[in-house]
Protein backbone atom coordinates (compact mmCIF):
# COMPACT_ATOMS: atom_id res chain seq x y z
CA UNK A 1 0.00 0.00 0.00
CA UNK A 2 1.28 3.47 -0.84
CA UNK A 3 0.41 6.51 1.73
CA UNK A 4 0.19 9.96 0.42
CA UNK A 5 0.57 12.72 2.47
CA UNK A 6 -0.90 16.20 1.46
CA UNK A 7 1.03 19.08 3.01
CA UNK A 8 -0.53 22.39 2.78
CA UNK A 9 1.46 25.82 2.30
CA UNK A 10 0.11 26.76 5.61
CA UNK A 11 1.63 24.00 7.47
CA UNK A 12 5.35 24.81 6.77
CA UNK A 13 4.75 28.32 6.05
CA UNK A 14 5.73 29.92 9.06
CA UNK A 15 8.50 27.36 9.47
CA UNK A 16 11.88 27.88 9.29
CA UNK A 17 14.10 26.05 6.56
CA UNK A 18 15.24 23.51 9.14
CA UNK A 19 12.40 22.51 10.64
CA UNK A 20 10.39 22.65 7.08
CA UNK A 21 13.09 20.01 6.16
CA UNK A 22 12.96 18.15 8.86
CA UNK A 23 9.25 17.86 9.19
CA UNK A 24 9.35 16.65 5.33
CA UNK A 25 11.76 14.29 5.68
CA UNK A 26 10.02 13.28 8.90
CA UNK A 27 7.01 12.22 6.78
CA UNK A 28 9.41 10.51 4.15
CA UNK A 29 11.14 8.11 6.51
CA UNK A 30 7.68 7.17 7.44
CA UNK A 31 7.54 5.24 4.60
CA UNK A 32 4.90 8.23 3.19
CA UNK A 33 4.91 10.46 0.16
CA UNK A 34 4.68 13.56 0.23
CA UNK A 35 2.31 16.20 -1.77
CA UNK A 36 3.50 19.35 -0.44
CA UNK A 37 1.45 22.55 -1.74
CA UNK A 38 3.85 25.30 -3.32
CA UNK A 39 7.58 24.82 -3.39
CA UNK A 40 10.78 24.78 -1.64
CA UNK A 41 13.14 27.70 -2.12
CA UNK A 42 16.45 27.02 -4.33
CA UNK A 43 18.57 26.65 -1.38
CA UNK A 44 16.43 24.87 0.76
CA UNK A 45 16.50 22.13 -1.60
CA UNK A 46 20.29 21.74 -1.45
CA UNK A 47 19.84 21.70 1.84
CA UNK A 48 17.06 18.78 1.77
CA UNK A 49 19.61 16.44 -0.36
CA UNK A 50 22.56 17.23 1.90
CA UNK A 51 20.20 16.60 5.37
CA UNK A 52 19.04 13.49 3.43
CA UNK A 53 22.47 11.96 2.59
CA UNK A 54 23.19 13.18 6.03
CA UNK A 55 20.68 10.59 6.91
CA UNK A 56 21.59 7.63 5.01
CA UNK A 57 21.63 4.25 6.68
CA UNK A 58 20.72 0.76 5.72
CA UNK A 59 17.19 1.52 6.53
CA UNK A 60 16.67 5.16 4.93
CA UNK A 61 18.30 4.96 1.28
CA UNK A 62 17.16 8.37 0.39
CA UNK A 63 14.64 10.43 -1.65
CA UNK A 64 12.85 10.52 -4.47
CA UNK A 65 11.95 14.04 -5.20
CA UNK A 66 10.29 16.37 -8.13
CA UNK A 67 8.81 19.67 -8.37
CA UNK A 68 6.03 20.97 -10.33
CA UNK A 69 6.03 24.43 -11.12
CA UNK A 70 4.36 26.89 -13.81
CA UNK A 71 7.15 27.79 -16.68
CA UNK A 72 7.08 31.46 -16.42
CA UNK A 73 9.16 31.49 -19.53
CA UNK A 74 5.45 30.43 -21.26
CA UNK A 75 3.28 32.55 -19.41
CA UNK A 76 1.94 36.02 -21.06
CA UNK A 77 3.23 39.29 -19.17
CA UNK A 78 -0.26 39.40 -17.17
CA UNK A 79 -0.91 36.31 -15.84
CA UNK A 80 3.00 36.83 -14.61
CA UNK A 81 2.07 40.02 -13.30
CA UNK A 82 -1.00 38.34 -11.60
CA UNK A 83 1.08 35.68 -10.22
CA UNK A 84 4.23 37.67 -8.91
CA UNK A 85 1.01 39.66 -6.96
CA UNK A 86 -0.43 36.71 -5.62
CA UNK A 87 2.76 35.44 -4.37
CA UNK A 88 3.16 38.82 -2.48
CA UNK A 89 -0.18 38.50 -1.01
CA UNK A 90 -0.36 34.63 -0.21
CA UNK A 91 3.36 33.42 -0.22
CA UNK A 92 4.75 31.29 -3.19
CA UNK A 93 2.19 28.54 -2.83
CA UNK A 94 2.46 28.25 -6.87
CA UNK A 95 3.27 24.25 -7.88
CA UNK A 96 3.79 21.01 -5.80
CA UNK A 97 6.55 19.27 -4.66
CA UNK A 98 7.02 15.37 -4.48
CA UNK A 99 8.93 13.81 -2.12
CA UNK A 100 9.15 9.60 -1.42
CA UNK A 101 11.07 7.52 0.36
CA UNK A 102 13.40 5.92 -2.28
CA UNK A 103 12.97 2.56 -1.18
CA UNK A 104 9.24 3.21 -2.17
CA UNK A 105 9.35 5.35 -4.78
CA UNK A 106 11.73 4.09 -7.89
CA UNK A 107 11.71 7.05 -10.08
CA UNK A 108 9.40 10.02 -10.78
CA UNK A 109 9.64 11.02 -14.41
CA UNK A 110 8.23 14.44 -15.13
CA UNK A 111 6.78 14.81 -18.69
CA UNK A 112 5.22 17.46 -20.68
CA UNK A 113 1.42 16.52 -20.01
CA UNK A 114 1.82 14.35 -16.81
CA UNK A 115 4.23 13.25 -13.56
CA UNK A 116 4.77 9.47 -13.44
CA UNK A 117 5.69 8.02 -10.13
CA UNK A 118 6.78 4.70 -10.33
CA UNK A 119 6.58 2.71 -7.14
CA UNK A 120 9.41 -0.07 -6.24
CA UNK A 121 6.15 -2.50 -6.13
CA UNK A 122 6.94 -6.02 -7.85
CA UNK A 123 3.81 -5.34 -9.40
CA UNK A 124 5.26 -2.21 -10.50
CA UNK A 125 2.32 0.20 -9.88
CA UNK A 126 2.28 3.79 -11.73
CA UNK A 127 0.37 6.71 -10.35
CA UNK A 128 0.07 9.23 -12.95
CA UNK A 129 -1.13 13.13 -11.58
CA UNK A 130 -2.41 14.86 -14.36
CA UNK A 131 -0.75 18.34 -14.50
CA UNK A 132 -2.50 21.93 -14.43
CA UNK A 133 -2.49 22.96 -18.26
CA UNK A 134 -0.42 26.42 -18.49
CA UNK B 1 24.95 33.13 3.21
CA UNK B 2 27.14 36.27 3.57
CA UNK B 3 30.18 35.29 0.74
CA UNK B 4 26.59 34.52 -1.89
CA UNK B 5 24.77 37.96 -0.51
CA UNK B 6 28.39 40.06 -1.51
CA UNK B 7 28.98 37.87 -4.85
CA UNK B 8 25.40 38.93 -5.76
CA UNK B 9 25.64 42.30 -4.83
CA UNK B 10 28.64 43.07 -6.68
CA UNK B 11 27.96 40.80 -9.62
CA UNK B 12 24.82 43.27 -10.29
CA UNK B 13 26.96 45.93 -9.42
CA UNK B 14 28.81 44.83 -12.40
CA UNK B 15 32.06 44.66 -10.35
CA UNK B 16 34.07 41.37 -10.44
CA UNK B 17 37.33 41.24 -8.73
CA UNK B 18 37.35 37.82 -10.21
CA UNK B 19 38.61 39.37 -13.55
CA UNK B 20 41.33 40.33 -11.77
CA UNK B 21 42.12 36.92 -11.07
CA UNK B 22 44.96 35.10 -11.98
CA UNK B 23 42.90 32.38 -12.35
CA UNK B 24 39.09 31.14 -11.37
CA UNK B 25 37.88 27.99 -10.36
CA UNK B 26 36.04 25.82 -12.56
CA UNK B 27 33.73 23.41 -11.11
CA UNK B 28 32.62 20.09 -12.80
CA UNK B 29 29.22 19.11 -11.23
CA UNK B 30 26.18 17.01 -12.20
CA UNK B 31 24.39 13.73 -11.46
CA UNK B 32 26.60 10.22 -10.80
CA UNK B 33 27.83 8.74 -13.71
CA UNK B 34 27.39 11.70 -15.94
CA UNK B 35 31.22 11.44 -17.06
CA UNK B 36 33.04 14.14 -14.91
CA UNK B 37 35.77 12.49 -14.28
CA UNK B 38 36.26 11.22 -17.68
CA UNK B 39 36.06 14.93 -18.99
CA UNK B 40 38.52 16.10 -15.78
CA UNK B 41 40.78 13.72 -17.20
CA UNK B 42 40.54 14.38 -21.14
CA UNK B 43 41.13 17.90 -20.19
CA UNK B 44 44.07 17.90 -17.96
CA UNK B 45 45.77 14.91 -20.95
CA UNK B 46 44.80 17.56 -23.45
CA UNK B 47 46.61 20.83 -21.83
CA UNK B 48 48.75 19.27 -19.00
CA UNK B 49 49.78 16.38 -20.81
CA UNK B 50 48.63 13.96 -17.98
CA UNK B 51 45.21 12.62 -16.88
CA UNK B 52 43.84 14.21 -13.30
CA UNK B 53 44.05 10.95 -12.16
CA UNK B 54 40.22 10.77 -11.23
CA UNK B 55 39.08 6.74 -11.17
CA UNK B 56 36.33 6.27 -13.48
CA UNK B 57 33.95 3.12 -13.77
CA UNK B 58 30.92 2.34 -14.86
CA UNK B 59 29.88 2.24 -11.46
CA UNK B 60 28.08 4.99 -9.57
CA UNK B 61 29.91 7.34 -7.15
CA UNK B 62 33.31 6.97 -8.31
CA UNK B 63 34.16 10.06 -7.66
CA UNK B 64 33.41 10.43 -3.60
CA UNK B 65 36.22 12.82 -2.87
CA UNK B 66 37.07 16.61 -4.08
CA UNK B 67 39.55 16.78 -6.57
CA UNK B 68 41.51 19.63 -7.46
CA UNK B 69 43.78 20.31 -10.57
CA UNK B 70 45.65 23.58 -10.24
CA UNK B 71 46.97 25.78 -12.85
CA UNK B 72 45.13 24.08 -16.36
CA UNK B 73 45.95 26.58 -18.67
CA UNK B 74 44.13 26.53 -22.30
CA UNK B 75 44.72 28.33 -25.15
CA UNK B 76 42.27 29.25 -28.28
CA UNK B 77 42.85 29.71 -31.68
CA UNK B 78 43.28 33.48 -31.50
CA UNK B 79 45.77 33.10 -29.16
CA UNK B 80 43.75 34.06 -25.99
CA UNK B 81 44.98 32.14 -22.69
CA UNK B 82 43.00 31.04 -19.70
CA UNK B 83 44.14 29.76 -16.81
CA UNK B 84 41.46 28.08 -14.07
CA UNK B 85 42.09 25.45 -10.92
CA UNK B 86 39.60 22.62 -12.16
CA UNK B 87 37.13 20.87 -9.22
CA UNK B 88 35.65 17.37 -10.31
CA UNK B 89 33.32 16.61 -8.13
CA UNK B 90 31.51 13.32 -7.06
CA UNK B 91 27.99 13.28 -8.83
CA UNK B 92 25.03 14.72 -6.94
CA UNK B 93 22.17 12.54 -5.54
CA UNK B 94 19.31 12.46 -3.49
CA UNK B 95 19.53 8.47 -2.68
CA UNK B 96 22.36 6.06 -2.42
CA UNK B 97 21.48 2.72 -2.10
CA UNK B 98 24.71 0.14 -0.93
CA UNK B 99 22.68 -2.88 -2.44
CA UNK B 100 22.97 -1.20 -5.72
CA UNK B 101 26.65 -1.87 -5.31
CA UNK B 102 25.95 -5.41 -3.85
CA UNK B 103 24.67 -6.04 -7.27
CA UNK B 104 27.94 -4.64 -8.96
CA UNK B 105 29.81 -7.51 -7.91
CA UNK B 106 30.95 -5.85 -4.37
CA UNK B 107 31.01 -7.00 -0.97
CA UNK B 108 29.11 -5.73 1.83
CA UNK B 109 31.91 -4.04 3.85
CA UNK B 110 32.83 -2.50 0.35
CA UNK B 111 29.60 -1.69 -0.49
CA UNK B 112 28.86 0.15 2.79
CA UNK B 113 31.74 2.26 2.88
CA UNK B 114 31.29 3.20 -0.71
CA UNK B 115 28.00 4.18 0.36
CA UNK B 116 29.35 6.39 3.43
CA UNK B 117 31.61 7.50 1.11
CA UNK B 118 29.41 8.64 -1.66
CA UNK B 119 27.01 10.60 0.90
CA UNK B 120 29.76 12.81 2.19
CA UNK B 121 31.15 13.39 -1.37
CA UNK B 122 27.22 14.69 -2.54
CA UNK B 123 27.33 17.03 1.02
CA UNK B 124 31.11 18.17 -0.47
CA UNK B 125 29.78 19.22 -3.73
CA UNK B 126 27.23 20.81 -2.18
CA UNK B 127 29.23 23.09 0.12
CA UNK B 128 32.26 23.67 -2.43
CA UNK B 129 29.28 25.52 -5.09
CA UNK B 130 30.44 28.83 -3.16
CA UNK B 131 33.50 28.76 -4.01
CA UNK B 132 32.97 28.36 -7.85
CA UNK B 133 33.72 30.91 -10.18
CA UNK B 134 32.12 29.10 -13.09
CA UNK B 135 30.59 25.61 -13.66
CA UNK B 136 30.07 23.05 -16.01
CA UNK B 137 27.35 20.81 -15.55
CA UNK B 138 27.84 17.37 -17.03
CA UNK B 139 24.83 15.73 -18.04
CA UNK B 140 24.60 12.18 -19.76
CA UNK B 141 22.56 13.23 -23.04
CA UNK B 142 21.31 9.52 -23.41
CA UNK B 143 19.37 10.20 -20.07
CA UNK B 144 16.35 12.17 -19.21
CA UNK B 145 17.42 15.49 -18.56
CA UNK B 146 14.69 16.98 -16.15
CA UNK B 147 15.44 14.75 -13.51
CA UNK B 148 14.84 17.23 -10.03
CA UNK B 149 18.83 17.07 -9.42
CA UNK B 150 19.77 18.19 -12.95
CA UNK B 151 17.02 21.07 -12.10
CA UNK B 152 18.27 21.58 -8.37
CA UNK B 153 22.11 22.40 -9.50
CA UNK B 154 21.17 24.29 -12.17
CA UNK B 155 18.74 26.49 -10.14
CA UNK B 156 21.24 26.97 -7.09
CA UNK B 157 24.11 28.17 -9.73
CA UNK B 158 21.14 30.34 -11.07
CA UNK B 159 20.58 31.52 -7.38
CA UNK B 160 24.28 32.05 -6.39
CA UNK B 161 24.87 33.85 -10.10
CA UNK B 162 27.28 31.77 -11.13
CA UNK B 163 27.81 31.35 -15.14
CA UNK B 164 26.53 27.98 -16.42
CA UNK B 165 27.92 25.71 -19.51
CA UNK B 166 25.99 22.23 -20.16
CA UNK B 167 28.06 19.79 -21.54
CA UNK B 168 26.02 17.02 -23.24
CA UNK B 169 28.09 14.06 -22.73
CA UNK B 170 28.19 10.40 -24.80
CA UNK B 171 26.85 12.11 -27.97
CA UNK B 172 28.60 9.20 -29.28
CA UNK B 173 26.17 6.95 -28.16
CA UNK B 174 22.99 6.64 -30.63
CA UNK B 175 20.49 7.62 -27.58
CA UNK B 176 21.43 10.72 -27.15
CA UNK B 177 19.59 13.43 -27.37
CA UNK B 178 21.00 16.35 -27.85
CA UNK B 179 17.68 18.36 -28.72
CA UNK B 180 16.10 17.59 -25.38
CA UNK B 181 18.53 18.75 -23.40
CA UNK B 182 18.71 22.16 -25.19
CA UNK B 183 14.91 21.93 -24.84
CA UNK B 184 15.21 21.20 -20.85
CA UNK B 185 18.05 24.18 -20.53
CA UNK B 186 17.21 27.17 -22.90
CA UNK B 187 18.61 29.82 -21.26
CA UNK B 188 22.03 28.34 -21.20
CA UNK B 189 24.54 27.00 -23.93
CA UNK B 190 24.26 23.58 -24.30
CA UNK B 191 27.38 21.90 -26.08
CA UNK B 192 27.43 18.00 -26.95
CA UNK B 193 30.82 16.42 -26.12
CA UNK B 194 32.09 12.74 -26.00
CA UNK B 195 34.90 13.18 -23.49
CA UNK B 196 35.43 9.81 -23.45
CA UNK B 197 36.62 10.35 -27.70
CA UNK B 198 37.73 13.77 -27.44
CA UNK B 199 34.86 14.53 -30.06
CA UNK B 200 33.78 17.94 -30.26
CA UNK B 201 35.87 19.38 -27.19
CA UNK B 202 37.49 22.29 -29.99
CA UNK B 203 33.79 23.99 -29.51
CA UNK B 204 33.78 22.56 -25.94
CA UNK B 205 37.30 24.60 -24.66
CA UNK B 206 35.95 28.21 -26.79
CA UNK B 207 32.44 27.70 -24.92
CA UNK B 208 34.86 27.73 -21.65
CA UNK B 209 36.64 31.16 -22.73
CA UNK B 210 33.01 32.19 -23.37
CA UNK B 211 32.26 31.22 -19.56
CA UNK B 212 34.91 32.83 -18.18
CA UNK B 213 34.36 36.04 -19.48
Amino acid sequence: MVTFQFVPYNDVEQLTSAKRINKLLNIVKDDRIVIMEGRLKKEEETELIEITMEEISSKFKGIELSVIYPDQRKQDPVRRMKGAFANILLGDRQGLTIIGPASLVKKIEQNPNKIELFTKDVSRKKIAVPRKKR
Amino acid sequence: MVSTFFRNLLKRLNISPFSKKSHIKLGLYGPPNGGKSTLANKICLDWLGEEMNSAVSHVAHETREIIIKEQVNIKNKKGKQLTFSLVDTPGIATKIDYEEFLRKGMNKIEAKKRAKEATKGVIDAIKWLDQMDSVVVVLDATKDPYSQVNITIVGNLQARNIPVLIAANKTDLKKSKMDVIKAAFPQYEVVGISAKYGKNLDLFYEQLFQLAK
